[in-house]
């Protein structure tokens, strides 16, 4: 994973509540065996007509959308199945950052474990963002803030380990494996 | 000594190191269940990095959600018809053969959906925690296991290192007084729970049903429970272990047997909440209220007593919901004619709802147009049900009666509902396609999809049942 500390882009806004992983991508997407190409099947149903042809109001459709890399998105993002496909599509599609009030459990680790920023604001900076489509934010994952057009900086909560991979493009599987030494050990002393 | 709850007990038996301020803690996994879709990017990381399956004993993989459910494709030697599938599956084939996993493959009499087959063969047991690449891992909180669903970058963890990085979620107290009524099921009480608390409701806790209803619980209606608490926002839901569950595991196939059994109750008996123990949030409801339930959104906090009418509300996401559904605000979705019903998935299709959506259906026929898929939740489910007669109650009432598998829950692997289209489904999940590009999906128990079967319409099952 490549280290990241800041971000900075303009936004996309969709406001839209409880937005799923089945949503951001399809169940008859995931019958593949790897990790890539999945930016084509990315909010598929919303993204294009029955025949396969973009729907123009859509907004990743727009050309004010195009090269966004933060998704600002209504309470409760990510909600639903456990897909990594979802973080995995989102990435390739050249997103880097999710942002609302609300981030399902599950999306959220899912994103911090392939480098997409999950940044909870408060209501207030939400209300902001969604009102204001296409403004440029700059993320500091230093600081852990988020700057806004309009000169505040707001604060959002990062879990320090999480943080600390992401900026040292550290992997976590790397971190449990030179553990392996208290591993054995609960093994040794849990025996069953 | 502080008085714990079963979470916390649970939890702390498994840190290989407790978590800090600076890291979260490492935290064993004693059972991990893989399936197809979740797995093949994880097996590629340990080939890339030449890293072994740490404990193959504790591992078992199994395939159901791209599998087909008719007949021909698992025993009549006709190849698996959607390409990616079959693609998927052989390679799930190839994964757990190179590094020695066990599988239940696609023609084992063992085979079916992951969440069904793991309590079945006793692999699932009280204070274990158990994971899947599977957010409806929840289900397996019924028997006091801590059991949750994980990405795929956690999976190849888990594989590599019997291991999770976790901080520690707060624990949440659902209990529930009183007594269902008669055609109330496990299923409505979900839906209720969900419907109050919101599908975010539960984020960052691990929800604990408590309470008269939940004891009276068969371990199968505990599970249908414990299944959906993901659909409240919650990674896990647990049930503490009491006779019911010692009745239900006693004598599996993996559960323990003879002095191991005797030793292992003995521990199973300790690790209910201690009188006393404090959760971080707390909700009390009277299961004496609680109606056969529908849902009428995208998500299954939308939901209603089939007495009742569908809200109005001045939100867009929620007009635009119910815009998708083809509903108005102020209508009854009971009475609303339907044209496919679904009886399936990790939720309900335990024996118990084949028997109960039997109940309804026998005597009677599907009514016209209306397309009825009853899949069992398991090959030993499927052959249960065979050996009672059920699968000929279906199949006379003109139902398909099928193979086991994930099937039009979500559509993976092509049994869908068809654009605009009206589901009544047992399965979990009503979001926008779920069960197929514009299908519209209506969430009930067993017994109302089976009245909306012979009827054509949403239906109160309790005028069936005398």
């Amino acid at each position: 994973m490549e280290p990241i500390t800041q971000l900075r882009s303009r936004t996309v806004v969709m406001p839209s509540t409880n937005i799923d992983t089945d949503q951001i991508i399809p169940a008859r997407f995931l019958t593949t065996t790897t990790r890539e190409g999945l930016g084509k099947a990315l909010f598929a149903d919303w993204r294009y007509d029955a025949a396969g042809n973009p729907r123009p109001d859509f907004i990743l459709n727009r050309p004010e959308a195009a090269g966004c890399q933060a998704l600002v998105a209504g309470r409760n993002v990510g909600c639903g199945s456990s897909r990594e496909h979802a973080p995995w599509a989102l990435i390739d599609y050249g997103f880097r950052a999710v942002i609302s009030t609300e981030i399902a459990d599950i999306f959220r680790n899912n994103s911090l474990k392939n480098g997409l920023l999950p940044v909870t604001v408060d209501e207030e900076t939400h209300a902001w963002l969604l009102a204001h489509p296409g403004t440029e934010i700059a993320i500091d994952l230093e600081t852990c803030t988020v700057a806004l057009a309009d000169g505040r900086e707001v604060s959002f909560p990062l879990e320090p380990f999480a943080r600390y991979c992401l900026m040292n493009g550290v992997d976590e599987l790397g971190f449990l494996l030179s553990r392996k030494e208290d591993i054995e050990h609960y093994e040794r002393t849990h025996a069953k | 000594m502080a008085a714990l709850t079963m979470f916390e007990k649970v939890w702390s038996a498994h840190e290989v190191v407790p978590e800090t301020s600076d890291t979260p803690a490492i935290l064993y996994i004693d059972l991990h269940l893989t399936h197809e879709v979740t797995s093949p990017q994880a097996f590629s990381v340990l080939r890339e990095r030449g890293l072994p399956v740490r404990r193959l004993d504790r591992t078992l993989a199994t395939m159901d959600h791209s599998t087909p459910t008719d007949h021909d494709q698992i025993f009549g030697g006709v190849p698996i018809r959607l390409e990616s599938a079959r693609k998927q599956v052989e390679q799930l084939e190839r994964n757990t053969s190179e590094f020695g996993v066990e599988l239940i493959g696609l023609q084992s009499p063992q085979r079916g959906i992951v969440h069904i087959i793991g309590p079945e063969l006793g692999a699932t047991q009280p204070g274990k925690t158990v994971v899947c690449g599977d957010s409806h891992t929840s289900t397996h909180g019924a028997f006091g296991a801590l059991a949750f669903g994980i990405g795929t970058t956690e999976v190849g963890h888990v594989l590599a290192t019997q291991c999770l990085l976790q901080r520690k979620p707060k624990t949440f107290s659902v209990e529930v007084q009183g007594r269902l009524g008669p055609g109330v099921t496990a299923k409505d009480l979900i839906l209720a729970i969900i419907g109050r608390i919101g599908v975010s409701g539960g984020t960052g806790h691990v929800l604990e049903y408590r309470g008269e209803a939940i004891r009276a619980m068969s371990m199968e209606e505990r599970m249908t429970v414990c299944n959906m608490s993901i659909e409240a926002g919650a990674r896990a839901g647990m049930v503490a272990p009491d006779e019911t569950t010692f009745a239900y595991l006693e004598g599996r196939p993996r559960a323990p047997a003879g002095e191991l059994w005797e030793r292992a109750v003995d521990t199973w008996r300790q690790l209910p909440s201690d009188p006393g123990a404090r959760f971080d949030r707390e909700v009390v409801l009277d299961a004496g209220h609680v109606e056969p339930m529908i849902t009428y959104g995208t998500n299954p906090g939308m939901v209603l007593p089939l007495s009742g009418a569908i809200p109005s509300s001045g939100d867009e996401v929620f007009r635009k919901a119910l815009r998708y559904m083809g509903f108005e605000p102020g209508e009854h979705v009971a009475g609303k004619a339907i044209d496919v019903v679904f009886v399936g998935s990790c939720t309900n299709a335990r024996i118990s709802d084949l028997r109960a959506a039997a109940r309804v259906m026998d005597g009677r026929k599907v009514a016209r147009r209306v397309r009825m898929l009853v899949v069992p939740g398991s090959q030993q489910v499927k052959k249960e049900a065979e050996a009672e007669g059920l699968d000929r109650i279906f199949v006379e009432a003109g139902a398909e009666w099928r193979e086991s598998g994930c099937s039009m829950c979500l559509g993976m692997n092509g049994d869908t509902v068809g654009a605009g289209k009206y589901a009544v489904s047992t399965s979990n999940r009503n979001f926008e396609g779920r069960q197929g590009t514009g299908a519209r999906t209506l969430l009930a128990s067993p017994l109302t999809a089976a009245a909306a079967a012979v009827t054509g319409r949403v239906t109160d099952p309790r005028e069936f049942l005398g």
